[in-house]
This record gives structure tokens, sequence and C-alpha cells, in this order.
């Protein structure tokens, strides 16, 4: 019973984590069609930012949740003025400018911080189940997904932002009609995309350490899972997340961590056999 | 004037012909006069650069001690260093450019077992000596190579009946899954076996895996008395910060064969690794003249704030102290040459004691150490010197059967 327990929270942790890789993309690939082959990295860039802003005094809670953000937001902002804003619209064109600004990032984070592990031990001790424990920090995690989906739908569904940002990526010429300045808006959006990134990086720092490549190990999860999600940002990345999060972790425990990423793999090719436009193409119609 | 195409051609290939010509025959004239070559292929970007950069700082320092006095056989040696960024292809082309181009008298390098496959049938064929100074799962059995660091038989061996005296008798094994990992959890299993205890599980990780939370779960759900570690590289590390944030430390100790051969004790904090209790041929902190002399020049030469002289970056010091005597006894950088004299058994005095080459399994016989981690320091607990490479001397023996070239493989 008590295993039961602590395996619905590794479970729970699993989708969290997809989740929380995955919104910053549901956003700039999702919304703004971007195929940013760089996320990886700006969840990278987020561990970093947390850990250095931690290793100079500041508090953790503060680094993980408002500087890894807030950086990786400017540089996303920066990034979207100076090379996505010429691609809008060229698929091919974007994904090698992003697959470029990956590796540049990657090389310049190697000749700064050198290509060694870092990190910093998480906060908050351990918790009880029974005769088991487990790391407090999971639930804070699972905690910090829920709250960022939430927030994210809040945003886009109750406040003007957001709705100037749905009305402008379905139709963008309409909206600049009604006195919207779509350049700026994309900006923002993007800006918006990369912070949600590098917050993710932030609170995974913790946990995984970072390292320049770790970005790789990120980005292709987070694809799978916005694509199997479909068109439906939140909706979908929320299914996809808990679908692929179960069976990894399920797969994971019954048999290996080898074992537990081939059945994510394995079942994100049947899903999008089987529903082509991904889950919310056929359920959660009209969703967000 | 015109110039016709087939013309062009043929003359610019006359031309390159001519001028690689020129150029294979000035290096070929000047290493018979001039510097010995010595390659080192260390990773030094990568997962694997926790082991690589004290490894190359190592060698660095043999080199550079050996050149102050005044070379070997009357020649200086140059030391071409090779990154091969943890990355298997380049090790291939690495080694091919080191016996090819360099044409180097002797390879050292490699760090995890799979790339010392990928190397050793590279240099193999183009005849090049190789050293591989790491400690390892045991069992290569190839002429061409000497195999300095520590195996099974010689730290597994005695660190399982210590720790299972200390802890109990139900063992869980972690492992990184690839040779050196599946290859070594084997010899863990055998060992814990033959001291009456049992394996309750082992685990294989792939190396860039950096969640163990269903790990950790199973782990306490099988409940054993302690866990061993054969994690492998930066990644790996994540392993032991998410075990002590569920308390684990605490309850489940850990014994391994590869903790701290990448400084993981200095990146982790002491309440994440406290405890663990580890096995090698050395430790900076051990008590001998040598040694101390050592640690004071290898700390001038690399800066008072050297984090730890490594088990790896010893080995790597020690297989070139080892293939210069064989050269001096040779007289020779032939490679068949040295082979030979290394075979008569050299011996050294190297700062972790006596290490003597085995002629029959190109080994080393060496002191051993059992070591407990204790806030970000090594403490040595007991010492076995002069032990054998009796794992791998089980199936191999080069002087009767010298074209012998495989890995043999515990079977259990």
């Amino acid at each position: 019973m008590d295993l039961t327990a602590l395996l619905a929270i590794q479970v729970l942790y699993a989708i969290a984590s997809l989740a929380l890789i995955s919104v910053g993309l549901a956003i700039i690939f999702g919304m703004m069609r971007v195929i940013n082959l760089a996320h990886g990295e700006f969840l990278m860039l987020g561990g970093y930012a947390a850990i250095v802003a931690t290793n100079h005094g500041i508090s953790i809670w503060i680094a993980m949740l408002v500087v890894a953000p807030i950086v990786v937001g400017i540089i996303g902002v920066v990034v979207e003025r100076t090379i996505i804003r010429f691609l809008y619209g060229r698929m091919i064109d974007t994904m090698l400018a992003t697959w470029g600004l990956s590796l540049f990032l990657v090389g310049m984070t190697t000749v700064i911080f050198g290509n060694t592990t870092v990190g910093i031990s998480a906060p908050l001790g351990s918790f009880q189940i029974g005769a088991y424990r487990s790391s407090a920090y999971t639930l804070f995690v699972i905690a910090a997904a829920v709250v960022i989906l939430a927030g994210v739908f809040a945003v886009l569904r109750w406040t003007r932002l957001g709705l100037i940002a749905r009305g402008t990526m379905q139709n963008a010429d309409m909206a600049a009609a009604l006195g919207v300045n779509p350049p700026r808006v994309y900006a923002v959006t993007f800006g918006i995309g990369a912070a949600l990134s590098g917050l993710a990086g932030g609170v995974l720092a913790p946990v995984s350490g970072v390292f320049p490549t770790i970005g790789v190990a990120y980005v292709a999860k987070s694809f799978i899972t916005v694509i199997g999600g479909g068109a439906a940002i939140l909706s979908g990345t929320a299914s996809a997340s808990a679908l692929f999060g179960s069976i990894n972790q399920v797969a994971t425990y019954v048999t290996t961590p080898v074992f537990g990423e081939v059945a994510l793999l394995a079942a994100a090719i049947i899903l999008i056999r089987l529903l082509p436009q991904g889950i919310t193409g056929r359920f959660f119609l009209g969703g967000m | 004037m015109t110039i016709n195409r087939r013309e062009f051609l043929r003359n610019s290939a006359a031309a390159a012909a001519a001028a690689t010509g020129a150029e294979t025959f000035a290096s070929t004239a000047g290493a018979q006069e001039e510097a010995i070559n010595v390659a080192g292929i260390h990773d030094l970007s990568g997962g694997l650069d926790i082991y690589g950069k004290p490894m190359v700082d190592a060698l660095t320092l043999a080199v550079e001690e050996a050149n102050a006095a005044g070379g070997l056989l009357g020649r200086q040696i140059k030391l071409i260093n090779y990154d091969p960024q943890s990355n298997m292809q380049l090790y291939t082309q690495f080694a091919q450019q080191a016996a090819l181009k360099d044409k180097v008298a002797v390879v050292h390098g490699g760090i995890t077992s799979a790339s010392r496959e990928v190397i050793r049938p590279v240099l193999d064929r183009f005849k090049t000596l190789y050293f591989y100074n790491t400690q390892y799962e045991g069992g290569v059995c190839d002429r061409d190579q000497f195999d300095t660091g520590v195996t099974p038989a010689q730290t597994v061996e005695k660190l399982v009946p210590y720790a299972m005296k200390k802890w109990g008798k139900k063992v869980y094994v972690i492992a990184a899954d690839y040779n050196y990992g599946q290859i070594t959890s084997q010899w863990v299993k055998k060992y814990v076996t033959e001291n009456g205890g049992e394996v309750s599980s082992i685990d294989f990780f792939p190396l860039d895996v950096t969640n163990f939370g269903s790990t950790i779960s199973k782990i306490q759900a099988a409940k054993p008395d302690f866990v061993w570690s054969a994690l492998v590289g930066g990644a790996h590390i994540s392993f032991y910060r998410q075990w002590a944030a569920a308390g684990m430390r605490t309850s489940i100790p850990m014994a391994s064969t590869t903790f701290a051969v990448g400084n993981e004790h200095i990146v982790l904090s002491p309440e994440e690794c406290n405890g663990m209790l580890i096995c090698y041929n050395y430790f900076q902190d051990l008590k001998n003249p040598t040694n101390q002399a050592f640690v004071a020049r290898f700390l001038k030469r690399f800066g008072a704030d050297y984090p730890n002289i490594t088990e790896l970056a010893m080995g790597t010091y020690q297989g070139f102290g080892l293939w210069a005597e064989g050269v001096k006894k040779a007289k020779s950088v032939d490679r068949l040459k040295a082979i030979e004299a290394l075979e008569t058994g050299i011996r050294i005095d190297a700062p972790s004691g006596a290490v003597t080459i085995d002629p029959p399994t190109h080994h080393c016989i060496l002191d051993v150490h059992i070591a407990e981690v204790k806030d970000k320091k090594l403490n040595v607990l007991e010492d076995f010197p002069q032990q054998k490479p009796s794992d791998t001397a089980a199936s191999c023996n080069l002087i009767k059967n010298p074209n012998d070239n495989q890995q043999y493989v515990i079977k259990i």
C-alpha cells in the first residue's frame, strides 16, 4: 500500500516533469509554429541561471523561480528579435537557424562553465510514507507543474494579453487591422515561452544537475509531448504528459529505465499513428 | 594560354603528390633524430570529462619530468593530446591519427571500457603499443596492450567482504549500462555469493539517465543491507543527490567501484556521500615518501588548489612510468622490443607503492586500499599490499599464447 502510494507519486512526478519541459515549447511550437530546436538549450540556460544565482548567495527559491525565467526570457526576446522574426512561416529555415543557435549556446556555455556537471542539492529534505521515503522536492516539482499550467491557462483564457496573443496567432493580419502590433506580440509570446522553459530548467536543476549538452535529453521528449498533445496546447500538453509519463514510469518500475524510455517512444509512435492530429485532434475538442 | 581541364587536373595532382611526399619524408626524417612521439587520448569534454582532466594532467607531468631528466634514450618526448569529447567515433579517428600520422611509440588513453574496445583493434592493426591506465572490469588479453589499472579481483574481492561484514548480506547493484557495468556487476555478484550473501537485483542505466526516482523506490522495496554502485559519468551523479534527498543515505549505506574516481566526493556535499566505501590503488593521502614528494610536485605544477589527484590520474602517471622503464631496458622505442622488455616484469616504485607488470596478463601487481568518504576527503581504512590480477590470470596467459587477442568475460 505504502509502495503503491510512493509509486503514484513517482508517476505524478514523471508527468509533471514532462509537462514542465514541454510547456515552453507548447507556446513556441504549438502556438507560434516555430520549430525551436534550441528548446533544450533554453532549459539548460535556466538550469545554469538558477545554479549560478544560488552559488552567488541568492536564495535557491528566488534563483529557480525568478532569476531563471527572467534570464532565459530576456535571451528569448533577444533571439526572437535577432533571428526568429525574419523566419516566420519558413519552417526549414527556422529549424536550421535554431539548430545553429542550439550548437552556439552549447558551445558558449562550455566555454564559460566548462563541460562539467554542476548541481545544487535539492532543498526540502525528505518525507515518509509508511516504511518508504522519498524526496520532498518531488512534491514541489509536481506542485510547480500544476501551478504553471494553471497560470498559463489563466493568462491565455482570461487576460487581454492572452486574447491578443491567441488572436494574433490565428490571424496576424486581422489582428493588425484591429490595431494590434503583431511583431511585438510575437516577441512577447516567444519571450514568455522561453521564460517558461527557463523556469522549468531552473526547477529541474537540483534533480538532474546541469551540463552544457543536457538539452539533448530534453528536446526530443518535449517535441514528442507537444506533438502528441496536438493542436490545443494546454490540454494537449497535459494529456500527452499524463499518458507518456505514466507509461514511462510504470515500464521503468516493472522493468528497467532503458525499457521505460523505449516504452515512451513506442507509445508516441503508436499514438501518432492512431491520432495523427495528436490527442486533442480527437478529444478535448475546442479546448485550449 | 589555354589550360585544358584534364591537363590541369594531372598537373595539380602531381603537385599535390609531390607536396605530401615531401612532408612525409620530412616528418620521418625528423622523428628519427628528434622527439619520441607519445599520444594521449582522454576525454576532456562531454560527460566523461570528470575523469579525463586529471589523467591528462598526470600524463603531462610525467612527460615533463622525463624530459627534465634528459628525456628517454637521450631523446625528448613529445606528448600529443587528443580530446575525443566522450564520442566513440572520435576515438577511432584519433587512434588512427596517432598511429599513422604521428607515428607514436605508444598510446596512453581510453577511459571507459567502451572506448578501449574501440581503439584496441585500431592500434592492434597498425602495430602501435597501447597502455590502458583505467581501473576496469578485467579480462583483456592482448599482447599489444598493457592494463595498469586495478581489476575486480584486486578491488571488488576486498571490498565485498568488508562491506558485508559491516552492513549485512543483501546487496542491490546499480551499474552503468555498457561493458564495464555489465561485467563488473557480475563480479560483484560472484563475490557476494561466495561470501554467503545475496544480490537482490542488478539494474543498468544508460550514461545519460538523470532521473532515478523509480529506482530509488525499487531499492526501498527490496530492502537491501547496502547498495553497490558502478555508475559512471556526470549524469549519474544525480543518483547520489536524489538518493540523499530521499533521506536514504542514512538508512541504506553504499559501496562503489567508481565513486570518487571522478571526484564525485568533492562535487557532492558531505551530506550526500559521507560513509560511502570505495577500494582503489591510489589515494592522494597515502603516507609514503614517494607519494608525498609526488603530491608536492603535482600541486606545484597544477596549483595548490587542485581538487584531488584521482585513481585514474595515478594510473596514467604509473602507466607512463612503466612504459618508460620498459623502453630504457629495451634501449629502443620499437614496439616489440618494448613489449619484450616489459614482459621481464618491469617494476617501478610509484607513489601508490611498488607497481610490477605481471608478464602473463600484461596487468599490474600493486597495492590496494579500502577507504571511506568523509567530509570531501577519502580516509584510508585498510591496506592490501601487492595484489595480483588473478581474475585475468585465470584465463589469460600471453607468454604461452602470445597471439591471444580477446577480452575474457566472467561467466556465472
